[in-house]
């Protein structure tokens, strides 16, 4: 009986030591792209203020009821020798009265705090000292609407350092082409926005344009985000980023992502150009493009260069062959991908297309 | 319910004394009956969330005729008063009054049934058909749902009607129609609560 | 309509057209049976082929997420694998072992009756729940099976995630896999309504004398509140359900936005079943470990009226916490503040149950069997689970969680370390009851073990992964990450727990065949069902028993005040020991029913009227009018023939 009480001991040391090994993993991994423990935001901060409240209490009260199980388990544990029964216990009222409070009053010591977060992240940053976007999610890729300015990209949600910015999830968003016509945003899908080192999970909603979230990076940066509700095939495919840039260069970025695109002197870039015109402008609007006509069906590509990434940040825009295939192929590249294949284009079309739409900075 | 657990079960061999009572039947069918209040809740509390959603579709202040389904409701509430009749006969022994009042539940139900027919027929016919809008999408299926138990509630009296001839049905099985009168008693008030509803809240 | 149904006319047995089966041997039996027991091991063979599908379901994903960017399968196969798990472990799973497994086979006998109050539709809900699994499954073979998560979410439910989403092809194909998630949970759950209703009556009034309410076992308590749960949470989807079909088939508007529908309320209506869904799921194995421990604590449950009425509470509370699921959705801060304050709540109850368990096992003479060690294990991966569950409730940081591994390790700690952990608990404790052969003890701790690691290293890791941002339902993901690690680690932890239930699989084949025969008692065991022979006799009782105490059997064992130390009665010394009528009953089992005792008629009506349902179902998916006349009048002939069919009592 003596020899086999190190044996327990020895197994709770190694679950000790291995629950301890995985929290140190846990929580030592700001390198990591979308790791929620390491924010960099005011937003997120304040909910990951609550985590580190509420985790400690959770641990606490872990080891106290696994400790209470280990040690009944290897204090009562019958012997074999037992002759007569242990002693008949019913219950304990006071017991019962303590199990009930502490744990309410460990609640409601969480409770406090907790609603207090909910009303401040859901007030409405000063109108003055704002940045708005408005966000519209489609199967697979992040629209971004910058009301102030009228800017529109995918993909690259740019904001400045040090001020809030206050998004808008519009499931009813509708806009306007060049003809007058109305149109709606989005598909009406689901979707949630999602940026863990800046804000918890918002959702996109159709039929529902009341949904808000405010965002603040500290530092310049880029910070990965991605659809966390499932909406179809490429749910998982359907990433962004957030690129935290200092108030002055957002200045400069909203400026240029203002200006329309040229007409292209060069041969294949005019090849491109024309191809753009007789295929694309059905989903894809460019700015100063004579054949665009502002739809949003597909992203806005006036400033298609400018961005790293394609296709709900999945590819690399300066990866030729891969923004080939994808025009090709969208299909094969992203399952489920809403554009429509162009095999047909022959291969110094596509080269053409290609190297148009690299050249729109 | 507590004070209406006369039912002679305990002289049935087949049928061992029950801990409440009650028959394990009629326990069983309010058992059911409280299922079924969540069922018409849910679809009552869609039906409010959308009364004001009616697109492009009618609205109700439009395309409800009260005074027409104001008649098919009397006559559906009319039907329990034929129910509870049918069964105090049923328990007097008396089959032939308790046959003419089965009989006559039954048709008020269908009747009513016939009234939402007709009542659907039009509304169809004016636009309003269940792709309408999340309204009529809510109406129909509300509507419908109870015109599905009230037909049920048709066949099961019918079942009821016809077993009296073969012997099948005696007055020793007064607590079988009274289950059914509990089931038919449910769907009529849950038509009121509809007609309150749908009927007489004034909409927009 | 079941209840005049079930009251045949007795004393006519010649007058039906309709004769019934008489057979009480045989694989016909079976078919036919209305006995609780077997078509509680019916539902046990049934769960657990689900069980096993829905388990392979789980290494496919785990294999293509072992690494990043896995190629096993596609995103359009990942989506209705992923489905299909979900689907089949709750609906076909857990849901259904814990009542229809547990619930039917043991709860008749611990109230002391002979059998369900209404044992046709008892049978009925096993036949039509085999159909609509069956249903469910036949969409694999029929355009593909739903797709669209378990929740499955408006407004994806209209616009769909098929390739071929593009043509119109593809938007049938979609259609059809929606109709399919519809109409085969609608039946599943006709059987769940079914069920709920039959036990509700059961267990109030089908007590033996004596049994009062505060006498039944903590099995049956929870049992009771987990059938009022399915009674009113089966019809709130129930409806939710036929909006989808009638939206997707039919084009009307309740959760399509594009007809001005509200994809919202899908969420609400969703929540408002799915969170009372997950205590109808763990409340049966918290009643299975409340009989478990006591057993081998050799003491009395601690605090029952407190284990009852917290499982109570749960009950109550579960109805107010629905929209803890939708705190990202954006209901607003005074609901959010609400929900949350609520889900706070329900941990309290929750936390009186695990400290009771705790109570029992202190002071006790514990005795380490296989079904003690799943128990145990239930209590502590149970913790684990209710804790990750306190975390979500606090809803700023909830913002981070939602929809991310950390809440499919949450869910996987309350529905695999509390119900999947209780049930075998139950299994393990109540197989030498229902076969009279005890499975082996070796390969059951080398079960538990090996479950037990697995399950950690599968799940613990999820919680690391959610927290790192890796969000749930996704079929693949970069490398750089961060996530490469603890996937892989968890998806060595799933087949670990694969090879756990091939060791089970191993250890019922053997112990059904060879295994050390049971006594009636093998575990000095306290309730009632531990009285009759093992396996007990078709009619449970030779006389219903008088119950005079709670743990019944433990006072008929045992003298003495329950503060002294109990003494040992010889066996036969009390008055109304059973064990004489039980050896009795032992050598007329099988063979003959004694005089008098009226058993329940077996009848083909339950399974042929379960084929119906989805023939009507098929019809609707297809747009065939016809085949959904043939599918209704089909059920509703089975009806009639159901209400017209005689008793055969008189051959007794």
């Amino acid at each position: 009986m003596r020899a086999r009480r190190p044996r327990w001991s020895s197994v709770a040391k190694v679950a000790l030591i291995t629950g301890f090994a995985l929290l140190l993993a846990a929580c030592g991994t700001s390198d990591l792209p979308q790791d929620a423990l390491t924010p960099a935001g005011p937003t997120a901060r304040a909910q990951d203020d609550l985590w580190k409240l509420v985790f400690p209490i959770a641990v606490v009260v872990f080891v106290l009821v696994q400790g209470l199980i280990i040690f009944a388990v290897i204090r009562f544990r019958a012997k074999g020798d037992e002759v007569d029964l242990p002693k008949q216990v019913a219950g304990n009222t006071r017991l019962e009265i303590a199990w009930t409070i502490v744990p309410a009053l460990l609640l409601l010591y969480i409770a406090f705090p907790t609603v207090a977060t909910i009303f401040e992240q859901a007030a409405e940053p000063d109108e003055a000292e704002r940045v708005d976007v408005t966000v519209v999610g489609k199967q697979y890729w992040w629209e971004f609407v910058y009301p102030q300015s009228g800017v529109v990209t995918a993909n690259e949600m740019v904001i400045p350092t040090g001020t809030p910015v206050y998004v808008q999830l519009d499931g009813i968003a509708t806009y306007e082409l060049d003809d007058g016509a109305e149109d709606q945003a989005s598909n009406l899908v689901m979707h949630s926005f999602w940026v863990p080192k800046l804000a918890g999970k918002v959702d996109f909603v159709p039929g529902h344009d009341d949904r808000y979230v405010t965002l603040e990076a500290d530092e310049p940066g880029r910070y990965a985000g991605q659809c966390a509700e499932f909406c179809g095939l490429s749910h998982a495919n359907m990433k962004f980023d957030v690129v935290a840039v200092e108030p002055a260069e957002y200045d400069d970025w909203i400026a240029a992502q203002s200006e329309e695109a040229g007409q292209p002197e060069d041969e294949q870039l005019r090849l491109g150009y024309d191809l753009f015109g007789a295929n694309c402008v059905a989903c894809h609007a460019v700015d100063g493009h004579e054949a665009s006509v502002g739809v949003r069906t597909g992203p806005n590509l006036t400033h298609f260069a400018s961005r790293e990434t394609f296709a709900g940040g999945i590819f690399e825009n300066a990866d030729t062959e891969q923004l080939k295939a994808w025009i090709a192929n969208p299909q094969r590249e992203k399952p489920g991908a809403q554009m429509i294949p162009f095999g047909s284009l022959a291969d110094e079309e596509l080269d053409a297309l290609a190297a148009y739409l690299q050249s729109l900075d | 319910m507590a004070a209406d657990t006369t039912d002679a079960v305990t002289d049935d061999p087949a049928h061992p004394p029950t801990s409440f009572g009650v028959s394990n039947e009629k326990m069983g069918m309010w058992a059911f009956i409280g299922s079924e209040c969540l069922f018409f809740g849910t679809l009552i509390a869609t039906y409010l969330i959308y009364l004001g959603r009616t697109g492009d579709g009618p609205t109700p202040g439009e395309i409800f005729d009260i005074p027409f389904t104001s008649v098919s409701t009397f006559i559906l509430l009319m039907s329990s008063l034929g129910m509870v009749l049918a069964l105090s006969a049923i328990q007097d022994g008396d089959m032939r009054r308790f046959r003419t009042w089965t009989l006559a539940t039954a048709l008020m139900g269908a009747v009513f049934l016939s009234g939402q027919i007709y009542e659907f027929t039009v509304f169809v016919a004016e636009g309003m058909t269940l792709q309408a809008s999340p309204f009529s999408s809510a109406f129909f299926v509300l509507t419908g749902f109870h015109g599905v138990h009230v037909f049920v509630g048709v066949l099961m009296l019918g079942a009821t009607w016809a077993a009296s001839f073969g012997g099948r049905l005696t007055p020793r099985h007064s607590a079988a129609v009274e289950n059914v009168g509990l089931y038919w008693h449910f769907v009529d008030i849950v038509w009121i609560v509809l007609f309150t509803a749908i009927y007489l809240i004034p909409a927009e | 309509m079941t209840a005049i149904a079930d009251k045949p006319s007795s004393q006519q047995p010649s007058r039906g057209r309709f004769s019934r089966p008489t057979a009480t041997t045989g694989w016909a039996s079976w078919l036919t049976t209305t006995d609780h027991k077997k078509i509680g091991i019916l539902y046990f063979f049934a769960t657990f082929f689900f069980f096993l599908v829905g388990g392979l379901e789980a290494l496919v994903i785990r294999s293509q997420l072992a690494g990043p960017a896995g190629s096993l399968v596609t995103s359009n196969q990942y989506s209705q694998i992923f489905t299909m798990h979900g689907l089949t472990m709750i609906f076909f799973v857990v849901m259904p072992m814990g009542t229809g497994v547990f619930g039917n086979y043991l709860m008749p006998i611990m109230i002391g009756a002979r059998d369900v109050a209404f044992p046709r539709l008892n049978a009925l809900s096993f036949w039509v729940f085999v159909a609509g699994g069956v249903f469910l499954y036949s969409s694999a073979l029929l355009g593909g099976t739903p797709d669209g998560s378990w929740v499955n979410y408006a407004s994806l439910q209209g616009v769909g995630p098929d390739p071929e989403n593009l043509s119109l092809l593809g938007d049938a194909i979609h259609s059809r896999r929606m109709l399919f998630y519809s109409l085969g949970l609608q039946i599943a759950g006709i059987a769940s309504l079914a069920t709920a209703v039959n036990f509700v009556v059961t267990i109030l009034n089908m007590r033996a004398p004596g049994m009062t309410l505060m006498r039944m076992p903590v099995f049956v308590w929870m049992t009771l509140v987990t059938a009022f749960l399915l009674l009113f949470a089966m019809p709130v989807i129930g409806v939710a359900l036929w909006m989808v079909m009638f939206d997707v088939g039919y084009a009307a508007n309740f959760f399509r936005p594009e007809g001005g529908g509200d994809p919202v309320l899908w969420q609400h209506l969703f929540w408002l079943f799915g969170h009372p869904e997950v205590y109808i799921m763990v409340l049966p194995a918290f009643g299975i470990v409340s009989e478990v421990l006591p057993v081998f604590s050799r003491k009395p449950l601690f605090g029952y009226a407190a284990v009852v009425f917290s499982g109570i509470a749960i009950g109550f509370i579960g109805w107010g916490v629905w929209a803890h699921h939708m705190f990202t959705t954006g209901l607003g801060p005074i609901a959010n503040a609400a929900f949350g304050i609520t889900s706070m709540i329900i941990a309290v109850p929750t936390g009186i149950k695990i400290f009771n368990w705790i109570g029992t096992l202190w002071g006790g003479h514990l005795k380490f069997h296989t079904p003690m060690l799943f128990a145990i294990g239930l209590v502590s991966m149970f913790t684990i689970g209710g804790l990750s569950g306190v975390t979500h409730a606090v809803v700023p940081a909830n913002a981070q969680q939602h929809d991310t591994y950390y809440v499919v390790a949450h869910f996987h700690y309350v529905l695999f370390g509390g119900a999947i952990f209780g049930l075998f608990a139950g299994v393990y404790y109540w197989f030498p009851k229902a076969t009279g052969r005890l499975l082996r003890e070796s390969l059951g701790k080398i079960h538990f073990w090996m479950m037990l690691i697995g399950f950690n290293l599968t799940f613990g890791p999820q919680h690391i992964l959610g927290l790192n941002g890796m969000p749930r339902r996704i079929y693949t993901y970069e490398s750089g990450m961060g996530w490469d690690l603890w996937n892989l680690v968890s998806t060595i932890g799933a087949f670990v727990i694969a090879l756990s239930i091939l060791v089970f699989l191993i250890n019922l084949v053997i112990s059904i065949r060879a295994g050390a025969v049971a006594s009636d008692d093998p575990w000095d065991a306290r309730t009632l069902e531990w009285t009759v022979p093992s396996p007990p006799p078709q009619h449970n009782f030779d006389v219903v028993p008088t119950v005079t105490a709670r743990d019944e059997l433990w006072h008929r064992k045992y003298a003495g005040k329950e503060a002294d130390i109990p003494k040992r009665v010889p066996s036969g010394a009390s008055a109304d020991h059973a064990d004489a009528g039980a050896a009795d009953a032992r050598a007329t089992a099988g063979a003959q029913v004694p005089a008098g005792i009226h058993l329940p008629d077996p009848s083909y009506w339950p399974l042929v009227l379960s084929v119906g349902l989805p023939i009507a179902g098929w019809g609707v998916i297809f747009g065939q009018p016809v085949v959904i006349g043939l599918g209704l009048v089909w059920t509703l002939v089975s009806m009639l023939a159901w209400a017209l069919e005689p008793s055969v009592e008189e051959s007794h």
